[in-house]
């Protein structure tokens, strides 16, 4: 176990809270995920570790969770995630444009951060709102009935 | 036309607190509940006729009637709320958890009564937020005024409540995958038997309904059976539906009408019809992993038995409308693909067979394809039909595609021969 320690006080004692609830600890293991993201913005491999021990599971163990959930990020993320909704409401209602519009504007693709870390931008399945197409979430913020222009103007808000 | 669901929910887009759910008739069919026998509600649920609203159609007394029951049944027992609403094209459960998040509640702890559960779960998609706070709230709401915890309401009866809140996974919404996502595991289902009844969650009988299902209970103990079968307009199950339209028609929505009203009357008059310049020429009648229906369909009743005479499923009941601008290729590949993404890999079919229809289906919307590849397509709904996977995510992959194939074998043609979209 790494010495220096990536998951801060306050996460160790969130996570600890749960036991309680579960009959073991290994099952508060998408919580406790989601505890050390909320705190470090991403999950890395020294993190998984002391997740582990904390957990009384294996590393592997962790990972193989963590990499099957799609918003546990086990890579370094920008300020801000961009999640563009490409199922297929969104699809019909013409996302690609939408797509296209962020590339140009970012100079980044699906699955990429821009060099200032201000954004990452992730592809996403149906956000539920279809009646509302095309649509995304940027952090925790929904935005529906996108065009091209509105983008310009809510990327702003994201510095 | 009564709404029992709806009617509540405010257009403005807030949500209903407590006081203004009690204020009209909130928690007195949890009252009534609890002073009848766990078996008298059970048999109201069976008989009302109420059908799962989770895509399955599944009747929901029958289900809870799995469960060991008495006094040397294991406990803790579960009951579990499943919001995981990922299938494309569906957006139903967020109405009524962003608008009346204490119908599910109410709904909820008495069906926990009616199997004397001990402990429940709301199971809530990841990007649903504004929900998950809204529900959070109301949790601590119901609390507060004694719905929630020991001796609920007067009673003898106790029971938890928790939220809990996804990471994201299409599989989290199959009910066995689910149970294994809140034990912290990765959202592989599991085999079937023992069914989640007997051995669920932590090994304890557990049911999982839909949150749309669970909204139904209140109204069914409130009112009564025979009001509540008379909500429906088909034969097929008792009360109403949360329907939805998206795609190119004028006025997308959702709308809870009588189960079992027309696609028809869906798409022409509550969705308003097509846009100016669109023409309807299919649907997908309940999500992403229903088959599309055409225009000689358009008039089946939108309930579970009709939609299957069609040759398609009712699903969740939201509809999505292809229109004659959009290529059908195109659509079929987008949904292939989330499928192919969204594939558990846990078994082989689906794990190889998915990503190697996406791939088929890319070549030929992109003018790479060849004749043979419809023959191979063909092939892979037989080789992920139901049976030959180990859980639904792979044979409702095949549903959309095998329609396809049939209904726009030309357009597919198109594609082959011209080398290119024609749409494009
Ligand atoms: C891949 C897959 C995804 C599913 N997703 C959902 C879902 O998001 N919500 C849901 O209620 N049921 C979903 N189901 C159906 C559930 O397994 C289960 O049948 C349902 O929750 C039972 O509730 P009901 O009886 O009230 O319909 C899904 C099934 C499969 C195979
Ligand atoms: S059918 Fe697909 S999703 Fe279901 S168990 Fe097999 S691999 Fe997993
Ligand atoms: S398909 Fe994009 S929100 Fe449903």
């Amino acid at each position: 176990m790494a010495e220096t320690k990536v998951i801060p006080d306050q996460a160790i004692k969130e996570i600890t809270e749960l036991f309680h609830h579960v009959p073991k600890k290994s099952a508060t293991c998408i919580e406790a995920l989601k505890i050390v993201q909320n705190h470090n913005r991403w999950v890395s491999d020294d993190a998984v570790k002391e997740l582990a021990t904390l957990l009384e599971m294996s590393p592997d163990e962790i990972d193989g969770v963590a990499t099957f959930y799609n918003i546990i990020f086990r890579q370094p993320v920008g300020r801000h995630v961009i999640h563009l909704c490409n199922s297929v409401s969104c699809y019909i209602l013409g996302y690609e444009k939408i797509e296209d519009h962020i590339k140009n504007k970012l100079k980044i693709g699906f699955g990429e951060t821009t060099p200032d870390k201000r954004f990452t931008f992730l592809p996403i399945p149906c956000l539920g709102t279809c009646d509302h197409a095309p649509a995304m979430i940027i952090d925790e913020d929904l935005y529906r009935d996108l065009t091209p222009q509105k983008i310009d103007d809510i990327l702003e808000r994201y510095q | 036309m009564e709404r029992p669901l709806t009617e509540h929910i405010k257009n403005d887009g807030s949500v209903l607190s407590l006081k203004e759910y009690e204020a009209a008739g909130g928690y007195q069919a949890l009252r009534k509940a609890l002073k009848m026998t766990p078996q008298e509600v059970m048999q109201m649920v069976k008989d009302s006729n109420l059908r799962g609203r989770g895509g399955a159609g599944f009747p929901t007394g029958m289900k809870w009637s799995f469960v060991p029951m008495g006094d040397h049944a294991p406990h803790p027992k579960y009951i579990v709320a499943n919001g995981d609403e990922m299938e494309p094209g569906t957006f139903k459960d967020r109405v009524l958890l962003e608008g009346n998040p204490h119908q599910l509640i109410e709904g909820m702890i008495i069906s926990a009564y009616a199997i004397q559960a001990d402990i429940s779960y709301i199971f809530l998609r990841w990007a649903y937020h504004e929900a998950a706070k809204r529900v959070k709230n109301a949790i601590q709401e119901a609390y507060g005024a004694g719905y929630l915890g020991k001796k609920i309401a007067g009673s003898d009866y106790s029971v938890e409540m928790h939220l809990h809140t996804s990471v994201g996974r299409y599989m989290c919404g199959e009910e066995t995958a689910l149970l294994n996502a809140l034990e912290g595991k990765r959202a592989n289902p599991r085999s079937k038997p023992p069914f989640p009844q007997v051995s669920g969650l932590f090994g304890k009988p557990t049911i999982v309904n839909n949150v749309e299902t669970f909204s139904n209970i209140a109204h069914i103990i409130d009112k009564g059976v025979e009001w509540y079968k008379a909500l429906s307009k088909s034969p097929d199950g008792g009360g109403t539906k949360l329907y939805g339209v998206s795609g190119h028609v004028k006025k997308p929505a959702i709308w809870e009408l009588p189960l079992g009203v027309s696609l028809r009357e869906l798409i022409e008059e509550h969705a308003g019809g097509m846009m100016d310049g669109y023409k309807f020429r299919a649907a997908l009648p309940g999500g992403a992993s229903t088959d599309f229906l055409t225009e000689e369909h358009l008039d089946v009743a939108m309930d579970f038995t009709n939609t299957m005479k069609a040759g398609s499923r009712m699903g969740t009941g939201t509809v999505i409308v292809l229109d004659d601008k959009t290529c059908p290729v195109g659509m079929v590949f987008n949904l292939e693909k989330f499928f192919a993404q969204e594939s558990c890999g846990w078994c082989t079919p689906c794990r190889e067979g998915l990503p190697w229809t996406a791939k088929i289906l890319d070549a030929i919307e992109h003018g790479r394809g060849m004749m043979n590849q419809l023959d191979i397509l063909s092939f892979e709904t037989v080789y992920m039909a139901p049976g030959n996977t180990f859980c639904a995510l792979a044979p409702g992959a095949m549903e959309p595609l095998q329609s396809a194939l049939k209904y726009f074998r030309e357009d597919f043609e198109r594609h082959i021969k011209e080398h290119k979209c024609p749409w494009d």
